[in-house]
Protein backbone atom coordinates (compact mmCIF):
# COMPACT_ATOMS: atom_id res chain seq x y z
CA UNK A 1 0.00 0.00 0.00
CA UNK A 2 1.26 3.55 -0.61
CA UNK A 3 2.18 5.60 2.15
CA UNK A 4 -1.42 8.23 3.04
CA UNK A 5 -0.53 11.70 1.68
CA UNK A 6 0.88 14.24 3.78
CA UNK A 7 -0.98 17.22 2.01
CA UNK A 8 -4.75 16.70 2.04
CA UNK A 9 -7.51 18.46 -0.26
CA UNK A 10 -10.83 18.27 1.21
CA UNK A 11 -14.27 20.38 2.14
CA UNK A 12 -15.16 21.69 5.62
CA UNK A 13 -18.15 19.78 6.49
CA UNK A 14 -19.72 21.33 10.09
CA UNK A 15 -17.57 23.85 12.35
CA UNK A 16 -17.96 22.92 15.63
CA UNK A 17 -17.78 24.62 19.27
CA UNK A 18 -15.71 23.80 22.14
CA UNK A 19 -15.10 20.38 24.58
CA UNK A 20 -17.13 17.77 21.78
CA UNK A 21 -16.87 14.83 24.08
CA UNK A 22 -17.03 11.51 23.25
CA UNK A 23 -20.41 10.76 23.91
CA UNK A 24 -21.35 13.81 21.49
CA UNK A 25 -18.95 12.12 18.81
CA UNK A 26 -20.21 8.50 19.92
CA UNK A 27 -23.04 7.48 21.99
CA UNK A 28 -22.11 5.15 24.68
CA UNK A 29 -25.19 3.25 23.44
CA UNK A 30 -23.43 2.18 20.70
CA UNK A 31 -20.25 0.73 22.42
CA UNK A 32 -20.82 -2.57 21.73
CA UNK A 33 -20.66 -2.52 18.06
CA UNK A 34 -17.09 -3.48 17.43
CA UNK A 35 -17.29 -3.81 13.83
CA UNK A 36 -15.39 -0.60 12.89
CA UNK A 37 -17.38 0.24 9.50
CA UNK A 38 -20.66 0.33 10.98
CA UNK A 39 -19.46 2.73 14.24
CA UNK A 40 -19.87 5.20 11.54
CA UNK A 41 -23.83 5.07 11.22
CA UNK A 42 -23.63 6.59 14.69
CA UNK A 43 -21.82 9.56 14.24
CA UNK A 44 -22.66 12.50 15.98
CA UNK A 45 -25.92 10.97 16.33
CA UNK A 46 -27.88 12.54 19.48
CA UNK A 47 -26.81 15.85 19.19
CA UNK A 48 -25.57 16.83 15.39
CA UNK A 49 -27.60 14.05 13.12
CA UNK A 50 -27.15 16.31 10.30
CA UNK A 51 -23.35 16.08 9.89
CA UNK A 52 -23.43 12.44 9.16
CA UNK A 53 -25.45 12.72 6.57
CA UNK A 54 -23.54 15.55 5.10
CA UNK A 55 -20.08 14.15 5.02
CA UNK A 56 -18.30 13.59 2.26
CA UNK A 57 -15.58 11.42 2.30
CA UNK A 58 -12.29 13.50 2.54
CA UNK A 59 -14.68 16.30 4.05
CA UNK A 60 -12.83 17.82 7.44
CA UNK A 61 -14.32 18.46 10.47
CA UNK A 62 -13.46 21.75 11.97
CA UNK A 63 -13.86 22.38 15.59
CA UNK A 64 -12.02 24.84 18.68
CA UNK A 65 -11.07 23.99 22.06
CA UNK A 66 -10.86 20.38 23.75
CA UNK A 67 -12.24 18.06 21.48
CA UNK A 68 -13.08 14.38 21.87
CA UNK A 69 -12.81 15.39 25.79
CA UNK A 70 -13.86 12.33 28.10
CA UNK A 71 -14.14 8.53 27.32
CA UNK A 72 -11.30 6.41 26.36
CA UNK A 73 -13.50 5.07 23.26
CA UNK A 74 -12.09 4.28 20.25
CA UNK A 75 -15.18 4.43 18.49
CA UNK A 76 -15.65 8.31 18.40
CA UNK A 77 -12.28 8.34 15.98
CA UNK A 78 -13.11 4.98 14.50
CA UNK A 79 -16.74 6.81 13.80
CA UNK A 80 -15.39 9.54 12.21
CA UNK A 81 -12.52 8.03 9.72
CA UNK A 82 -15.15 5.16 8.43
CA UNK A 83 -17.82 8.12 7.79
CA UNK A 84 -15.15 9.16 5.21
CA UNK A 85 -13.63 12.51 7.84
CA UNK A 86 -10.00 13.16 6.30
CA UNK A 87 -9.54 15.03 9.10
CA UNK A 88 -10.27 16.59 12.16
CA UNK A 89 -8.58 20.35 12.71
CA UNK A 90 -9.13 22.05 16.23
CA UNK A 91 -7.59 24.34 18.56
CA UNK A 92 -7.06 21.48 21.09
CA UNK A 93 -7.32 18.03 21.49
CA UNK A 94 -8.24 15.95 24.42
CA UNK A 95 -5.17 13.46 25.02
CA UNK A 96 -6.71 10.01 24.29
CA UNK A 97 -8.88 11.39 21.02
CA UNK A 98 -5.89 12.55 20.02
CA UNK A 99 -3.62 9.30 20.62
CA UNK A 100 -6.32 7.40 18.82
CA UNK A 101 -7.14 9.43 16.32
CA UNK A 102 -3.38 9.14 14.93
CA UNK A 103 -3.35 5.52 15.30
CA UNK A 104 -6.60 4.59 13.37
CA UNK A 105 -4.48 6.97 11.01
CA UNK A 106 -6.81 9.86 11.29
CA UNK A 107 -4.75 13.12 10.80
CA UNK A 108 -5.69 15.20 13.77
CA UNK A 109 -4.74 19.16 13.34
CA UNK A 110 -4.08 21.47 16.14
CA UNK A 111 -4.96 24.58 14.69
CA UNK A 112 -5.91 27.23 17.23
CA UNK A 113 -7.03 29.47 14.36
CA UNK A 114 -9.01 26.85 12.20
CA UNK A 115 -12.24 27.63 14.02
CA UNK A 116 -12.21 31.23 13.18
CA UNK A 117 -11.18 30.89 10.00
CA UNK A 118 -13.10 28.24 8.48
CA UNK A 119 -17.34 27.89 7.73
CA UNK A 120 -19.47 25.00 6.47
CA UNK A 121 -18.71 24.40 2.50
CA UNK A 122 -14.95 26.01 2.21
CA UNK A 123 -12.28 23.56 0.56
CA UNK A 124 -9.10 23.43 2.47
CA UNK A 125 -5.38 22.76 1.51
CA UNK A 126 -3.60 21.24 4.85
CA UNK A 127 0.10 20.78 4.67
CA UNK A 128 0.51 18.18 7.59
CA UNK A 129 4.55 18.38 8.40
CA UNK A 130 4.72 22.10 6.91
CA UNK A 131 2.67 23.25 9.21
CA UNK A 132 0.20 25.61 7.28
CA UNK A 133 -3.49 25.13 5.95
CA UNK A 134 -5.03 27.20 3.15
CA UNK A 135 -8.35 28.31 2.76
CA UNK A 136 -9.16 28.12 -0.85
CA UNK A 137 -12.35 29.56 -0.86
CA UNK A 138 -11.41 32.98 1.08
CA UNK A 139 -7.49 32.53 -0.12
CA UNK A 140 -5.92 32.81 3.24
CA UNK A 141 -3.42 30.77 4.70
CA UNK A 142 -3.82 30.29 8.63
CA UNK A 143 -0.88 28.05 10.98
CA UNK A 144 -0.99 24.65 11.61
CA UNK A 145 1.14 22.77 14.27
CA UNK A 146 3.08 20.33 12.68
CA UNK A 147 2.65 16.77 13.01
CA UNK A 148 5.29 14.99 14.74
CA UNK A 149 7.76 12.37 13.44
CA UNK A 150 5.89 9.37 15.41
CA UNK A 151 2.65 10.48 14.21
CA UNK A 152 3.92 11.26 10.68
CA UNK A 153 5.55 7.59 10.74
CA UNK A 154 1.82 6.13 11.95
CA UNK A 155 -0.16 8.22 9.50
CA UNK A 156 1.88 7.47 6.38
CA UNK A 157 1.36 3.40 7.31
CA UNK A 158 -2.57 3.85 7.44
CA UNK A 159 -2.53 3.82 11.62
CA UNK A 160 -0.54 1.80 14.39
CA UNK A 161 -2.08 -1.70 13.12
CA UNK A 162 -0.47 -1.46 9.82
CA UNK A 163 2.42 -0.02 11.22
CA UNK A 164 3.19 -2.71 13.96
CA UNK A 165 1.95 -5.57 10.94
CA UNK A 166 4.94 -4.32 8.85
CA UNK A 167 7.18 -4.21 11.57
CA UNK A 168 6.26 -7.59 12.88
CA UNK A 169 6.34 -9.05 9.46
CA UNK A 170 9.81 -7.42 9.19
CA UNK A 171 10.96 -9.03 12.14
CA UNK A 172 9.38 -12.44 11.33
CA UNK B 1 16.47 19.63 40.58
CA UNK B 2 14.26 16.81 41.67
CA UNK B 3 11.52 15.12 39.61
CA UNK B 4 7.80 15.17 40.45
CA UNK B 5 6.10 11.38 40.97
CA UNK B 6 5.36 11.18 37.43
CA UNK B 7 8.67 11.84 35.53
CA UNK B 8 10.17 9.50 38.80
CA UNK B 9 7.75 6.20 37.45
CA UNK B 10 8.34 7.29 33.76
CA UNK B 11 12.20 7.81 33.97
CA UNK B 12 11.97 4.72 35.85
CA UNK B 13 10.01 2.64 33.27
CA UNK B 14 11.91 3.61 30.38
CA UNK B 15 15.72 3.18 31.73
CA UNK B 16 16.68 7.05 32.38
CA UNK B 17 18.08 8.09 35.41
CA UNK B 18 15.93 11.35 34.92
CA UNK B 19 12.82 12.83 32.77
CA UNK B 20 12.11 16.14 32.17
CA UNK B 21 8.33 17.26 31.00
CA UNK B 22 7.19 17.16 27.27
CA UNK B 23 10.49 14.89 26.37
CA UNK B 24 9.19 11.20 24.61
CA UNK B 25 9.87 8.14 26.24
CA UNK B 26 9.36 4.46 25.52
CA UNK B 27 8.09 2.77 28.86
CA UNK B 28 7.50 -0.59 29.81
CA UNK B 29 4.02 -1.20 30.94
CA UNK B 30 3.46 -3.27 34.30
CA UNK B 31 -0.70 -4.08 34.23
CA UNK B 32 -3.06 -3.81 30.97
CA UNK B 33 -6.34 -3.52 31.88
CA UNK B 34 -9.02 -3.71 29.47
CA UNK B 35 -13.12 -4.47 30.53
CA UNK B 36 -15.49 -5.55 27.36
CA UNK B 37 -14.02 -3.71 24.86
CA UNK B 38 -10.99 -6.28 24.79
CA UNK B 39 -12.97 -7.47 21.94
CA UNK B 40 -12.04 -4.29 20.07
CA UNK B 41 -8.06 -5.14 21.32
CA UNK B 42 -8.34 -9.01 20.46
CA UNK B 43 -9.57 -7.75 16.86
CA UNK B 44 -6.89 -4.95 16.37
CA UNK B 45 -4.42 -7.57 18.14
CA UNK B 46 -5.19 -10.40 15.89
CA UNK B 47 -4.19 -8.20 12.68
CA UNK B 48 -0.91 -7.24 13.79
CA UNK B 49 -0.22 -10.77 13.53
CA UNK B 50 1.68 -11.44 16.61
CA UNK B 51 0.49 -15.31 17.44
CA UNK B 52 0.91 -14.55 21.84
CA UNK B 53 0.91 -11.25 23.95
CA UNK B 54 3.79 -10.20 25.35
CA UNK B 55 3.21 -11.09 28.97
CA UNK B 56 -0.34 -12.96 29.67
CA UNK B 57 0.56 -12.63 33.56
CA UNK B 58 0.36 -8.56 33.05
CA UNK B 59 -2.96 -8.61 31.52
CA UNK B 60 -6.40 -8.11 33.58
CA UNK B 61 -9.66 -8.24 31.83
CA UNK B 62 -12.75 -7.07 33.88
CA UNK B 63 -16.23 -7.44 32.68
CA UNK B 64 -18.40 -4.69 34.04
CA UNK B 65 -20.36 -1.99 31.26
CA UNK B 66 -22.93 -4.69 29.98
CA UNK B 67 -23.13 -7.01 32.91
CA UNK B 68 -25.45 -9.26 32.84
CA UNK B 69 -25.19 -9.62 29.08
CA UNK B 70 -27.94 -7.13 27.96
CA UNK B 71 -28.57 -8.19 24.57
CA UNK B 72 -27.38 -10.81 21.76
CA UNK B 73 -24.36 -8.63 20.99
CA UNK B 74 -23.03 -8.40 24.09
CA UNK B 75 -23.44 -11.91 24.91
CA UNK B 76 -21.33 -12.91 21.97
CA UNK B 77 -18.88 -9.87 22.71
CA UNK B 78 -18.46 -12.00 26.11
CA UNK B 79 -17.98 -15.08 24.88
CA UNK B 80 -15.21 -14.04 22.04
CA UNK B 81 -13.44 -12.54 24.98
CA UNK B 82 -13.51 -15.67 27.23
CA UNK B 83 -12.50 -17.74 24.25
CA UNK B 84 -9.56 -15.40 23.54
CA UNK B 85 -8.95 -15.36 27.35
CA UNK B 86 -8.83 -19.11 27.40
CA UNK B 87 -6.54 -19.46 24.68
CA UNK B 88 -3.75 -17.15 25.54
CA UNK B 89 -3.90 -18.07 29.52
CA UNK B 90 -4.50 -14.20 30.50
CA UNK B 91 -4.16 -14.51 34.30
CA UNK B 92 -6.39 -12.33 35.23
CA UNK B 93 -9.71 -12.69 34.00
CA UNK B 94 -13.41 -11.64 35.92
CA UNK B 95 -16.24 -12.56 34.68
CA UNK B 96 -20.21 -11.73 35.36
CA UNK B 97 -20.35 -12.29 39.33
CA UNK B 98 -16.76 -12.14 40.15
CA UNK B 99 -15.73 -8.83 39.90
CA UNK B 100 -17.68 -5.66 39.38
CA UNK B 101 -16.54 -2.18 37.64
CA UNK B 102 -13.05 -2.94 36.68
CA UNK B 103 -11.27 -0.13 38.72
CA UNK B 104 -12.65 -1.13 41.80
CA UNK B 105 -11.96 -4.92 41.41
CA UNK B 106 -8.23 -3.95 39.81
CA UNK B 107 -7.68 -1.88 43.10
CA UNK B 108 -9.44 -4.03 45.77
CA UNK B 109 -7.84 -7.15 44.42
CA UNK B 110 -4.31 -5.80 45.03
CA UNK B 111 -3.04 -5.59 41.39
CA UNK B 112 -1.91 -2.19 41.61
CA UNK B 113 1.17 -1.17 43.43
CA UNK B 114 3.24 1.85 44.14
CA UNK B 115 5.20 3.10 41.14
CA UNK B 116 3.88 1.17 38.42
CA UNK B 117 2.87 2.18 34.86
CA UNK B 118 -0.81 0.83 34.39
CA UNK B 119 -2.42 1.69 31.31
CA UNK B 120 -6.35 1.04 30.73
CA UNK B 121 -8.98 0.87 28.11
CA UNK B 122 -10.66 3.06 29.89
CA UNK B 123 -10.62 7.13 30.77
CA UNK B 124 -11.06 6.19 34.22
CA UNK B 125 -7.79 4.42 34.85
CA UNK B 126 -6.19 7.17 36.51
CA UNK B 127 -8.25 6.53 39.68
CA UNK B 128 -4.65 4.34 40.23
CA UNK B 129 -3.03 6.42 40.96
CA UNK B 130 -4.44 6.57 44.54
CA UNK B 131 -2.03 3.59 44.46
CA UNK B 132 1.15 5.69 44.13
CA UNK B 133 0.77 4.26 40.19
CA UNK B 134 1.27 6.65 37.00
CA UNK B 135 -2.05 5.11 35.39
CA UNK B 136 -3.66 6.34 32.29
CA UNK B 137 -6.33 5.93 29.82
CA UNK B 138 -5.24 4.74 26.34
CA UNK B 139 -7.56 3.73 22.99
CA UNK B 140 -8.05 -0.12 21.90
CA UNK B 141 -5.96 0.16 19.16
CA UNK B 142 -3.00 1.26 21.81
CA UNK B 143 -3.83 -1.54 23.46
CA UNK B 144 -3.13 -3.86 20.94
CA UNK B 145 0.14 -2.64 20.31
CA UNK B 146 0.53 -2.74 24.32
CA UNK B 147 -0.47 -6.23 24.35
CA UNK B 148 2.12 -7.21 21.13
CA UNK B 149 5.40 -5.42 22.87
CA UNK B 150 4.96 -4.16 26.47
CA UNK B 151 5.70 -0.88 25.77
CA UNK B 152 3.91 2.41 25.22
CA UNK B 153 5.60 5.63 23.91
CA UNK B 154 4.37 8.44 26.91
CA UNK B 155 5.40 12.50 26.08
CA UNK B 156 6.50 12.91 30.12
CA UNK B 157 3.71 15.37 31.03
CA UNK B 158 3.69 18.82 33.61
CA UNK B 159 2.60 18.40 37.22
CA UNK B 160 -0.03 20.90 38.65
CA UNK B 161 0.27 20.36 42.48
CA UNK B 162 -2.76 20.76 44.49
CA UNK B 163 -2.47 21.05 48.31
CA UNK B 164 -5.15 20.95 50.50
CA UNK B 165 -5.68 21.71 54.07
CA UNK B 166 -8.08 22.40 56.80
CA UNK B 167 -11.34 20.46 58.05
CA UNK B 168 -14.07 19.15 56.02
CA UNK B 169 -17.35 20.48 57.22
CA UNK B 170 -20.12 17.78 57.92
CA UNK B 171 -21.77 16.20 54.87
CA UNK B 172 -18.60 17.70 52.70
CA UNK B 173 -16.40 14.76 51.04
CA UNK B 174 -13.64 14.14 48.33
CA UNK B 175 -16.56 14.01 45.58
CA UNK B 176 -17.20 18.14 46.78
CA UNK B 177 -13.47 18.70 46.92
CA UNK B 178 -13.10 17.36 43.00
CA UNK B 179 -15.72 19.00 41.84
CA UNK B 180 -14.82 22.31 43.17
CA UNK B 181 -11.50 21.93 41.84
CA UNK B 182 -12.43 20.91 38.55
CA UNK B 183 -15.19 23.77 38.44
CA UNK B 184 -11.92 26.22 39.16
CA UNK B 185 -9.69 24.53 36.49
CA UNK B 186 -12.33 23.70 33.80
CA UNK B 187 -12.90 20.42 31.42
CA UNK B 188 -9.00 21.06 30.10
CA UNK B 189 -7.33 22.37 33.08
CA UNK B 190 -5.34 19.44 33.47
CA UNK B 191 -5.20 18.19 30.02
CA UNK B 192 -1.98 16.21 29.13
CA UNK B 193 -0.70 16.92 32.68
CA UNK B 194 -0.62 14.61 35.84
CA UNK B 195 -2.25 16.06 39.01
CA UNK B 196 -0.50 15.39 42.74
CA UNK B 197 -2.59 15.82 45.67
CA UNK B 198 -1.28 16.20 49.21
CA UNK B 199 -1.52 17.93 51.96
CA UNK B 200 -3.02 17.47 55.32
CA UNK B 201 -6.67 17.10 54.31
CA UNK B 202 -5.82 14.43 51.73
CA UNK B 203 -3.22 12.52 54.19
CA UNK B 204 -6.28 12.30 56.76
CA UNK B 205 -8.87 10.52 53.68
CA UNK B 206 -9.90 6.95 53.41
CA UNK B 207 -8.07 5.62 50.35
CA UNK B 208 -11.74 5.14 48.85
CA UNK B 209 -12.11 8.96 49.07
CA UNK B 210 -8.76 9.16 47.34
CA UNK B 211 -9.70 7.03 44.35
CA UNK B 212 -12.71 9.66 44.09
CA UNK B 213 -9.90 12.60 43.20
CA UNK B 214 -7.45 10.46 41.10
CA UNK B 215 -10.73 9.33 39.22
CA UNK B 216 -12.42 12.62 38.76
CA UNK B 217 -9.04 14.20 37.73
CA UNK B 218 -9.68 12.50 34.28
CA UNK B 219 -12.52 14.99 34.02
CA UNK B 220 -10.21 18.22 34.06
CA UNK B 221 -8.00 15.92 31.14
CA UNK B 222 -5.17 14.55 33.33
CA UNK B 223 -3.29 11.97 32.46
CA UNK B 224 -2.58 10.59 35.47
CA UNK B 225 -3.63 11.87 38.97
CA UNK B 226 -1.61 10.64 42.44
CA UNK B 227 -2.59 11.13 46.19
CA UNK B 228 0.24 10.62 48.56
CA UNK B 229 1.44 6.71 49.23
CA UNK B 230 4.32 6.00 51.70
CA UNK B 231 6.64 3.48 49.39
CA UNK B 232 7.32 6.91 46.26
CA UNK B 233 6.66 10.19 46.01
CA UNK B 234 8.38 13.34 44.17
CA UNK B 235 11.71 14.67 45.02
CA UNK B 236 12.20 17.62 47.21
CA UNK B 237 12.64 20.36 44.96
CA UNK B 238 10.65 19.00 42.18
CA UNK B 239 9.30 21.56 39.65
CA UNK B 240 5.90 22.33 39.43
CA UNK B 241 3.89 23.75 36.22
CA UNK B 242 1.47 25.62 39.18
CA UNK B 243 0.94 25.20 42.70
CA UNK B 244 -2.85 25.35 43.87
CA UNK B 245 -3.63 25.50 47.54
CA UNK B 246 -7.12 24.86 49.48
CA UNK B 247 -8.17 25.41 52.54
CA UNK B 248 -11.36 22.79 52.85
CA UNK B 249 -12.88 24.21 55.60
CA UNK B 250 -12.98 27.65 54.23
CA UNK B 251 -13.55 27.04 50.36
CA UNK B 252 -15.91 24.29 50.50
CA UNK B 253 -18.67 25.66 53.15
CA UNK B 254 -21.26 23.43 50.95
CA UNK B 255 -22.15 20.49 48.86
CA UNK B 256 -21.10 21.18 45.21
CA UNK B 257 -23.07 20.52 42.13
CA UNK B 258 -21.87 19.30 38.77
CA UNK B 259 -25.17 20.97 36.38
CA UNK B 260 -25.65 19.65 32.95
CA UNK B 261 -23.95 19.25 30.36
CA UNK B 262 -20.75 19.65 31.58
CA UNK B 263 -18.33 18.40 34.97
CA UNK B 264 -17.35 21.93 34.90
CA UNK B 265 -19.75 23.61 35.52
CA UNK B 266 -20.16 23.74 39.16
CA UNK B 267 -22.31 25.15 41.65
CA UNK B 268 -22.44 25.11 45.68
CA UNK B 269 -25.80 24.12 46.42
CA UNK B 270 -27.47 27.16 47.71
CA UNK B 271 -27.03 28.64 44.44
CA UNK B 272 -29.48 26.17 42.48
CA UNK B 273 -33.12 26.69 43.32
CA UNK B 274 -35.70 24.43 43.56
CA UNK B 275 -35.27 20.88 41.35
CA UNK B 276 -37.79 17.78 41.57
CA UNK B 277 -35.69 14.95 40.77
CA UNK B 278 -36.95 12.15 39.12
CA UNK B 279 -34.01 9.57 39.59
CA UNK B 280 -31.00 9.00 42.41
CA UNK B 281 -27.82 7.00 41.00
CA UNK B 282 -25.20 5.98 43.41
CA UNK B 283 -22.60 3.90 42.23
CA UNK B 284 -20.22 3.78 39.75
CA UNK B 285 -15.90 3.32 40.05
CA UNK B 286 -16.12 7.48 41.43
CA UNK B 287 -18.65 6.71 44.32
CA UNK B 288 -19.73 2.88 44.54
CA UNK B 289 -17.85 2.09 47.73
CA UNK B 290 -18.34 0.88 50.73
CA UNK B 291 -18.05 4.31 52.55
CA UNK B 292 -20.13 5.57 49.86
CA UNK B 293 -23.31 3.21 50.53
CA UNK B 294 -22.57 3.52 53.97
CA UNK B 295 -23.47 7.35 54.21
CA UNK B 296 -26.38 6.84 51.89
CA UNK B 297 -27.81 4.53 54.40
CA UNK B 298 -27.31 6.92 57.28
CA UNK B 299 -29.42 9.58 55.21
CA UNK B 300 -32.12 7.57 54.45
CA UNK B 301 -32.08 5.43 57.46
CA UNK B 302 -35.74 5.47 58.83
CA UNK B 303 -36.92 7.86 55.97
CA UNK B 304 -38.57 7.06 52.18
CA UNK B 305 -37.46 7.50 48.89
CA UNK B 306 -40.14 10.30 47.60
CA UNK B 307 -42.58 9.09 45.45
CA UNK B 308 -41.35 11.13 42.62
CA UNK B 309 -38.14 9.38 42.94
CA UNK B 310 -36.70 6.35 42.49
CA UNK B 311 -33.55 5.98 44.10
CA UNK B 312 -31.08 3.27 41.96
CA UNK B 313 -27.80 1.84 44.10
CA UNK B 314 -25.21 -0.28 42.50
CA UNK B 315 -22.46 -1.34 44.53
CA UNK B 316 -19.17 -0.92 43.06
CA UNK B 317 -18.50 -4.92 43.31
CA UNK B 318 -19.40 -8.05 44.52
CA UNK B 319 -16.79 -7.37 47.86
CA UNK B 320 -18.41 -4.05 47.96
CA UNK B 321 -21.60 -5.73 47.87
CA UNK B 322 -21.24 -8.53 49.90
CA UNK B 323 -19.85 -5.98 52.67
CA UNK B 324 -23.01 -3.71 52.33
CA UNK B 325 -25.15 -6.81 52.50
CA UNK B 326 -23.69 -7.78 56.10
CA UNK B 327 -22.71 -4.69 57.79
CA UNK B 328 -26.98 -4.03 57.03
CA UNK B 329 -26.52 -1.19 54.28
CA UNK B 330 -28.12 -3.01 51.63
CA UNK B 331 -31.49 -3.40 53.77
CA UNK B 332 -31.31 0.10 55.24
CA UNK B 333 -31.89 1.57 51.33
CA UNK B 334 -33.97 -0.88 50.38
CA UNK B 335 -36.22 -0.52 53.12
CA UNK B 336 -36.44 3.49 52.32
CA UNK B 337 -37.03 2.32 48.78
CA UNK B 338 -33.78 1.58 46.99
CA UNK B 339 -33.46 -1.04 44.18
CA UNK B 340 -30.09 -2.73 43.76
CA UNK B 341 -28.44 -3.14 40.91
CA UNK B 342 -25.66 -6.04 40.32
CA UNK B 343 -22.78 -4.38 40.82
CA UNK B 344 -20.80 -3.12 37.71
CA UNK B 345 -21.46 0.14 35.16
CA UNK B 346 -25.24 0.35 35.78
CA UNK B 347 -26.86 3.27 34.26
CA UNK B 348 -23.45 5.34 34.29
CA UNK B 349 -22.75 5.12 30.66
CA UNK B 350 -26.36 5.11 29.64
CA UNK B 351 -26.64 1.46 28.11
CA UNK B 352 -28.56 -0.53 30.80
CA UNK B 353 -30.35 -0.26 34.26
CA UNK B 354 -31.38 2.95 34.75
CA UNK B 355 -31.78 4.91 31.34
CA UNK B 356 -33.96 8.45 31.78
CA UNK B 357 -36.64 9.67 29.52
CA UNK B 358 -36.76 12.87 27.89
CA UNK B 359 -37.13 15.78 30.54
CA UNK B 360 -36.14 13.95 33.33
CA UNK B 361 -33.54 15.20 36.22
CA UNK B 362 -31.13 12.93 37.94
CA UNK B 363 -28.42 13.52 40.64
CA UNK B 364 -25.88 11.15 40.74
CA UNK B 365 -22.60 10.07 41.97
CA UNK B 366 -21.31 9.44 39.03
CA UNK B 367 -18.72 11.49 37.12
CA UNK B 368 -20.17 12.41 33.58
CA UNK B 369 -23.21 14.76 32.87
CA UNK B 370 -22.96 15.12 28.93
CA UNK B 371 -25.53 15.03 27.03
CA UNK B 372 -27.28 11.97 26.48
CA UNK B 373 -24.73 10.50 28.81
CA UNK B 374 -27.76 8.24 30.82
CA UNK B 375 -30.01 7.93 27.99
CA UNK B 376 -32.80 10.63 26.25
CA UNK B 377 -30.52 14.08 24.88
CA UNK B 378 -33.34 16.12 26.66
CA UNK B 379 -32.09 14.68 30.39
CA UNK B 380 -30.24 16.42 32.75
CA UNK B 381 -27.79 14.76 34.98
CA UNK B 382 -26.52 16.29 38.00
CA UNK B 383 -23.40 14.78 39.87
CA UNK B 384 -23.49 15.16 43.41
CA UNK B 385 -21.32 13.71 46.48
CA UNK B 386 -23.32 10.09 47.85
CA UNK B 387 -24.93 11.75 51.05
CA UNK B 388 -26.58 14.94 48.51
CA UNK B 389 -27.82 11.74 45.99
CA UNK B 390 -29.55 10.03 48.93
CA UNK B 391 -30.94 13.52 50.70
CA UNK B 392 -32.20 14.27 47.52
CA UNK B 393 -33.91 10.76 46.88
CA UNK B 394 -35.63 11.26 50.29
CA UNK B 395 -36.61 14.75 49.54
CA UNK B 396 -37.44 14.54 45.79
CA UNK B 397 -35.70 17.57 45.28
CA UNK B 398 -31.87 18.46 45.09
CA UNK B 399 -31.13 18.58 48.73
CA UNK B 400 -28.44 19.26 51.29
CA UNK B 401 -28.23 16.08 53.68
CA UNK B 402 -28.31 18.89 56.55
CA UNK B 403 -31.94 19.23 55.51
CA UNK B 404 -32.79 15.98 55.43
CA UNK B 405 -30.90 14.55 58.69
CA UNK B 406 -31.16 17.47 61.15
CA UNK B 407 -33.50 16.66 64.10
CA UNK B 408 -36.94 19.04 63.83
CA UNK B 409 -36.88 17.36 60.17
CA UNK B 410 -36.57 13.91 61.61
CA UNK B 411 -39.23 14.34 64.23
CA UNK B 412 -41.42 16.34 62.31
S1 LIG C 1 -18.72 3.26 36.21
FE1 LIG C 1 -19.05 4.69 34.53
S2 LIG C 1 -17.21 5.91 34.39
FE2 LIG C 1 -16.73 4.12 35.67
S3 LIG C 1 -15.87 2.61 34.25
FE3 LIG C 1 -18.06 2.23 34.36
S4 LIG C 1 -18.98 3.42 32.68
FE4 LIG C 1 -16.89 4.19 33.01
Amino acid sequence: MPDAPLILHGRVCAVLGENIDTDIIYPGRYLNITDRAQTAEHLFELAYPSIRRDLQPGDFVVASKNFGCGSSREQAATALKFAGAGAVLAASFARIFYRNAINLGLPAVVSPQAFSHCAPGDELEIDLTGGSVHNVTHNIVFPAAPLDPRAVELLQAGGLIPYLKRKHAGVA
Amino acid sequence: MGMTLAEKILARASGRARVSPHEIVVANVDLAMSHENADLVRKSFAEIGVPRVWDPSKIVIIFDHRIPAESEKTATTHKAVREFVAAQGIAHFYDVGRGGICHQVLAERGHVKPGMVVVGTDSHTTTHGAFGAFATGIGATEMAGVWAEGTLWFKVPSTIRIEVDGEFHEWISAKDLILYIIGKLGVAGADYRAVEFDGSAIRRMTIASRMVLANLSMEMGAKAAFTPVPEIGPDPGAVYERVLHIDAGRDLAEPQIACPHSVDHVKPLSALGALPVHQCVLGSCTNGRLEDLEVAARVVAGRSVHPRTRLIVIPASQLVYRDAMRLGYLETLMAAGAIINPPGCGPCVGVHQGILAAGEVCVSSTNRNFIGRMGSKDSFVYLASPAVVAASAVAGELAHPQAICSPEVSHA
